[in-house]
C-alpha cells in the first residue's frame, strides 16, 4: 500500500519500566531447567499501559519538537487497556496536553496493534484529514504463571508522532498488512489470563503472516533483503525473529539493533515498535528500515521506512532505548507476583 | 478520603496529570495546587502556569501503615520536594528503594497510577517523582 | 470582656472502650464535670463539643444536639467545634469567648472522639482529614508520614540524633504511670522505643501517640456565677488564643516551626502580662516525640533546635525548670483526638488546685496547655492562673 502524500515519523519515543526479572527467576519457582531468554521488563505496581504510553509518548514529543495541541488523532493500540470499557487513548490525551478536538480511540488486535494503529494514522494524514497524529503500541503483558508465556511477556511502550515526509526523520515508502482468522491465542471476556495454542503460534501463525506480509511489501516495492539496511520483526521469543529472518533472506546484522526481546521480554503491541524506535537510534540518514509486527488472531502489518537527515538531530533530544535498556532494578518472583497482581488480595 | 467520587477526581485532572499550578502577576510565587489568592501577597491575580518537571528532596519518609485504599501498595515513599522553579509540593516517590533516597537527591516527574477507587471503580492517575 | 474561671473538671480513663459509645464517654465526662463544680445540669446555657470524626468513623453528626439530648439539657446553646486534633483546645476556646463576651454565665468546653469503632485504615484515613484531601491525602500521605518528614528534617537540620526526641516518650511514660486515667501506665526505656516497630521512618510506634477512646470536660463560668451559686473561685482562664497556618507542609518557610504556636502564644504572654519564664507546669501537644521537643522551642522555654536539652537535663520532670506533660502526655495519658485539648485543661487545671497527686507540681500559679490541629495548622493556647 502507498499513498499519495508522503507520510513519516516526526517523533518517536520507547518507554520501559525500570523493574526486570530474570527467567532463571521464573524457572527456580516452576521448576524448569531451560529458559526462551534472559529477562524480562516489568511494570512496577504503579504503572500500567496508560502510564507507559504517557512516558513513551512524552519522549515522542521532546523529539518531534511540536505543540501536542496539533496532534490530531490518538490510537493506541493494546491487549492490556487500563480499562475494559473505557478508552485509554482519552486519559493519555490529557495528560500530555492533546486538546480535545481529536479522534481518540483504542485498538485490540494482540500484538500487532500497534503497527496497525501506525496505518490508521498514516491514512488520516495522507487523507489531509489530520497534520499529525498519535500511534502508540504499548502493554503489561499477563503470562499465566508457569506456563510458557509467562517467560517472555513484558510490559513496555513506543509512541510514534507521523507528519508529513517534509518535517520527517524517517518517511514510508509503503505497507502491507494481512489477516487471517487464526486462533493462536485468545482470550476470553472474564478470564485473567490468556490462552494459546502451542506450537501451532509458529508455522501456521507466526512465519505465514510475517512472511506473507514482507513478500507482498517487497514485491509491491520492488524491494530485495539486500535493499534494507535493517529489518524489524515481533519478538515473542529470541529464535522466532532469527529464523523468519533467514527465511526471508536477511542477516542478522540487519536484524541485531532492533533485537531487544533477550533484555526486556516480549512487550506485545509495544515489540515491534520498541524494536523500531532502538532502529531508529543508530539509524544514520538514508537507511532502509523493514519493520514486521505480528498479532495473533492473526494478522502481520509491514513497513519499509527510510530514514531523512533529520533522524540525527531528533534521536538525541529523548532517551535512547540502549538506554531505557540500561536502567535496571531485579526483582524476584515474590515482588514480581505483588507487582502484577498475580496475588489474590480478596 | 470521604466518599469515593468521580466528579471530585474528575475536576482536577487536568492540574494532576500535568503539573499545573498558579503564578502570582504580582509577585511571581508559584503554587501547586492552585489557588484563587497569593498566600504571599494576597492579590487575587493568579494564571495558571505549567510548573518545572524537575526539583530535589527537602525531606521524605515510608509509608509503612497505609489509609484505606493504599494497601496494595505499601511500602511507598513520600516526599516534599522542592521544584527548580521554586514551587514546593507532596508527592510519592518511586522505581526506588528507601535506602537510596537521601535529602537533596535530584528527582523528574512521572505519570503514574495513585489508586483506585475501589477494585471495580476508576483508576486514579497523578505526577510521582523518580530520581533522575 | 469578663473574668472566666474554672470550676469543675471531669474525664475519662483513655483506652479501648469496647462497651461504651461515643454519647456514653462524653455523657461520663461532663456529668463528672458537673458534680465536680457542685451545680447541675440545669445550670448549663452552652456546651461546647470538640471532636473530629464523629461524621466519618460513627457517621454521627449534629453532636452538639446529640449531647444536649443524652445531657438531658435539650434547649441550651450547643454546637460540635472542629479544628482536627485540636477540636478540644478549639472547644475550649469558644467556651472561653462565650463567657467572656457576656452572652452565657456557665458553659460546658468538652471533648470526645471515638476511635477503636473503626480499623486501623480507616483512623488513619481519618486522622490524614487534617490536611488537604485533593493534592496531599490524594497521593497516599499519612499524619505519621507528614510529620515523619519533619522528624527528619529537624534531625538534619540541627545535627541531633534520635534517640534525644525519642526520649521524650520515655519521659511521658515514666509520669503515666501515676495517673489512673492515662491509657498506658508502664514505663518504657529509651532502648524500648527506638526498637519498636517502624510506622514512617523514623517515626518507630512507641514515639507516636496511640488510638483509644476519651473524654474530658471543664464547666467555665463568670465571676456572677461563682458568686450567685457561692462557688470555690480557684481557677482562672487569663488568656484563650488560636492561630492557624497553612494547613500544609510544603507551604510552610520553616518546617521545623510551628508558626501558628509562635503567634498564638505570643498573643497569649502578652493578653496574660506573662512570659515563659513565668510558667509553673506546661501540656504540649505530643502527637509524635519530635513535636513534643518542636513545641518546647516554639513556646519559648529553648532555643530552636535545642528542646531536646530540656529533656536531658531533667528541666521537664516534676522538679524542673518547666515540668511538662506530668500526666503522660498525648504520648502515654493518650490522645482522643477531638477530647485532647480538654484532657489537657483539665490536668492544668488539677496542678493548680493541688489535687495532681504524684505529680503534683510545688506551688504552681501560671499553667499553659497547647493544643494543635493538624501538623500546625490550628494551634490554641489556654493560660490559667491560680486565684488567690
Amino acid at each position: 500500500m502507498k499513498t499519495s502524500v508522503g507520510v513519516g515519523i516526526v517523533g518517536y519515543g520507547a518507554y520501559i519500566p525500570i523493574y526486570r526479572i530474570k527467567d532463571t527467576e521464573i524457572a527456580r519457582v516452576w521448576g524448569r531447567t531451560r529458559v526462551p531468554i534472559e529477562e524480562k521488563a516489568v511494570a512496577g505496581p504503579d504503572e500500567d499501559t496508560v502510564t507507559m504510553s504517557v512516558e513513551a509518548t512524552k519522549y515522542a514529543l521532546r523529539r518531534a519538537m511540536i505543540d501536542p495541541k496539533e496532534i490530531g488523532a490518538v490510537y493506541i493500540g493494546t491487549e492490556s487497556p487500563s480499562y475494559a470499557v473505557k478508552p485509554s487513548a482519552t486519559i493519555i490525551a490529557e495528560a500530555v496536553g492533546i486538546s480535545d478536538e481529536i479522534l481518540a480511540v483504542d485498538m485490540e488486535f494482540a500484538c500487532r496493534a500497534g503497527t496497525t494503529a501506525m496505518q490508521n494514522i498514516i491514512g488520516l494524514i495522507a487523507s489531509g484529514m489530520i497534520r499529525y497524529g498519535l500511534a502508540i503500541g504499548a502493554d503489561v503483558a499477563q503470562g499465566r504463571p508457569g506456563d510458557e508465556l509467562e517467560f517472555t511477556a513484558a510490559s513496555g511502550a513506543a509512541a510514534f508522532i507521523l507528519g508529513k515526509a517534509e518535517e520527517s526523520l524517517a518517511i514510508f515508502e509503503g505497507s502491507s498488512s494481512y489477516a487471517t482468522d487464526t486462533p493462536d491465542f485468545w482470550r476470553r471476556e472474564g478470564e485473567y489470563y490468556p490462552r494459546h495454542s502451542y506450537r501451532f503460534t509458529g508455522a501456521p501463525a507466526y512465519f505465514k503472516h510475517i512472511i506473507d506480509a514482507s513478500k507482498a511489501l517487497m514485491s509491491e516495492l520492488e524491494l530485495r533483503p539486500s535493499d534494507f539496511n535493517y529489518v524489524v520483526f515481533h519478538q515473542p521469543n529470541f529464535k522466532f525473529p532469527l529464523r523468519v529472518c533467514k527465511m526471508l533472506g536477511f542477516n542478522i546484522e540487519q536484524a541485531k539493533p532492533g533485537l531487544i526481546v533477550n533484555s526486556i521480554g516480549n512487550t506485545y503491541a509495544g515489540s515491534s515498535l520498541i524494536g523500531l524506535a532502538a532502529t531508529l537510534d543508530v539509524a544514520r540518514p538514508g537507511e532502509r528500515i523493514l519493520v514486521v509486527s505480528f498479532g495473533s488472531g492473526a494478522g502481520s502489518d509491514a513497513f519499509s521506512i527510510v530514514t531523512t537527515d533529520l533522524i540525527e538531530e531528533r534521536k538525541a533530544r529523548a532517551p535512547l532505548v540502549s538506554e531505557l535498556m540500561s536502567k535496571r532494578k531485579y526483582i524476584d518472583y515474590a515482588f514480581y507476583a505483588k507487582f502484577r497482581r498475580k496475588i489474590r488480595m480478596r | 478520603m470521604g466518599v469515593e467520587s468521580v466528579p471530585r477526581y474528575w475536576r482536577e485532572r487536568r492540574y494532576r496529570y500535568r503539573l499545573i499550578g498558579s503564578e502570582c502577576k504580582k509577585c511571581g510565587r508559584r503554587y501547586y495546587p492552585p489557588r484563587k489568592v497569593c498566600l504571599n501577597c494576597g492579590s487575587r491575580e493568579l494564571t495558571e502556569v505549567k510548573l518545572a518537571e524537575t526539583g530535589r528532596v527537602l525531606s521524605y519518609t515510608t509509608i509503612r501503615v497505609p489509609p484505606r485504599g493504599f494497601h496494595e501498595y505499601v511500602p511507598y515513599v513520600i516526599a516534599l520536594i522542592e521544584l527548580d522553579d521554586g514551587t514546593k509540593l507532596l508527592s510519592q516517590l518511586t522505581d526506588v528503594n528507601p535506602e537510596e533516597i537521601k535529602t537533596g537527591i535530584r528527582v523528574v516527574a512521572t505519570f503514574r497510577k495513585v489508586r483506585e477507587q475501589s477494585e471495580d471503580g476508576i483508576i486514579q492517575y497523578g505526577i510521582k517523582f523518580k530520581p533522575i | 470582656m469578663r473574668r472566666v474561671f474554672v470550676v469543675g473538671t471531669g474525664l475519662t480513663r483513655i483506652g479501648e472502650h469496647w462497651d461504651k459509645s461515643l454519647r456514653d464517654l462524653i455523657t461520663e465526662a461532663i456529668l463528672m464535670a458537673i458534680d465536680d463544680a457542685s451545680i447541675s445540669t440545669k445550670d448549663i446555657e452552652a456546651i461546647y463539643v470538640g471532636n473530629m470524626s464523629s461524621g466519618y468513623l460513627q457517621g454521627q453528626e449534629h453532636l452538639g444536639s446529640l449531647v444536649a439530648t443524652w445531657l438531658g439539657v435539650p434547649g441550651v446553646a450547643a454546637c460540635k467545634v472542629e479544628a482536627a486534633c485540636g477540636s478540644g483546645g478549639a472547644a475550649f476556646h469558644q467556651a472561653y469567648l462565650a463567657v467572656a463576651s457576656g452572652l452565657y454565665d456557665c458553659v460546658v468546653a468538652s471533648g470526645v472522639e471515638k476511635m477503636t469503632d473503626a480499623i486501623t485504615s480507616d483512623v488513619t484515613s481519618a486522622l490524614i482529614m487534617a490536611d488537604d484531601q485533593e493534592y496531599v491525602a490524594y497521593m497516599g500521605a499519612t499524619f505519621v508520614g507528614l510529620n515523619a518528614l519533619v522528624y527528619r528534617y529537624y534531625m538534619e537540620k540541627y545535627n541531633v540524633r534520635q534517640e534525644k526526641i525519642a526520649a521524650f516518650s520515655v519521659h511521658c511514660h515514666k509520669y503515666a504511670k501515676l495517673n489512673p486515667y492515662a491509657q498506658f501506665r508502664r514505663e518504657v526505656t529509651l532502648e524500648e522505643v527506638l526498637n519498636s516497630p517502624m510506622v514512617a521512618d523514623p517515626i518507630h510506634l512507641l514515639e507516636a501517640a496511640p488510638i483509644g477512646d476519651g473524654a474530658a470536660a471543664v464547666i467555665l463560668c463568670s465571676e456572677n456565677f461563682i458568686n450567685r451559686l457561692k462557688l470555690k473561685r480557684e481557677v482562672e482562664v487569663i488568656a484563650s488564643t488560636l492561630a492557624t497556618d497553612s494547613i500544609s507542609l510544603y507551604d510552610r518557610e520553616d518546617l521545623t516551626t510551628l508558626k501558628a504556636t509562635r503567634v498564638a502564644v505570643e498573643k497569649a504572654y502578652k493578653i496574660a502580662k506573662v512570659s515563659p519564664r513565668d510558667v509553673d507546669v506546661l501540656e504540649v501537644h505530643d502527637a509524635f516525640s519530635i513535636l513534643g521537643v518542636i513545641h518546647l522551642e516554639d513556646l519559648g522555654f529553648a532555643r530552636k533546635g535545642e528542646g531536646w536539652k530540656l529533656i536531658e537535663d531533667g528541666e521537664v520532670e516534676v522538679d524542673g525548670k518547666i515540668p511538662t506533660n506530668l500526666f503522660g502526655g498525648l504520648k502515654a495519658r493518650g490522645h482522643p483526638i477531638g477530647a485532647t485539648g480538654i484532657y489537657q485543661v483539665v490536668e492544668i487545671t488539677r496542678q493548680l488546685q493541688g489535687r495532681a497527686g504524684k505529680c503534683q507540681v510545688s506551688d504552681p500559679e501560671l499553667g499553659l496547655a497547647q493544643s494543635v490541629g493538624g501538623v500546625g495548622g490550628t494551634v490554641v493556647i489556654n493560660l490559667l492562673k491560680r486565684v488567690r
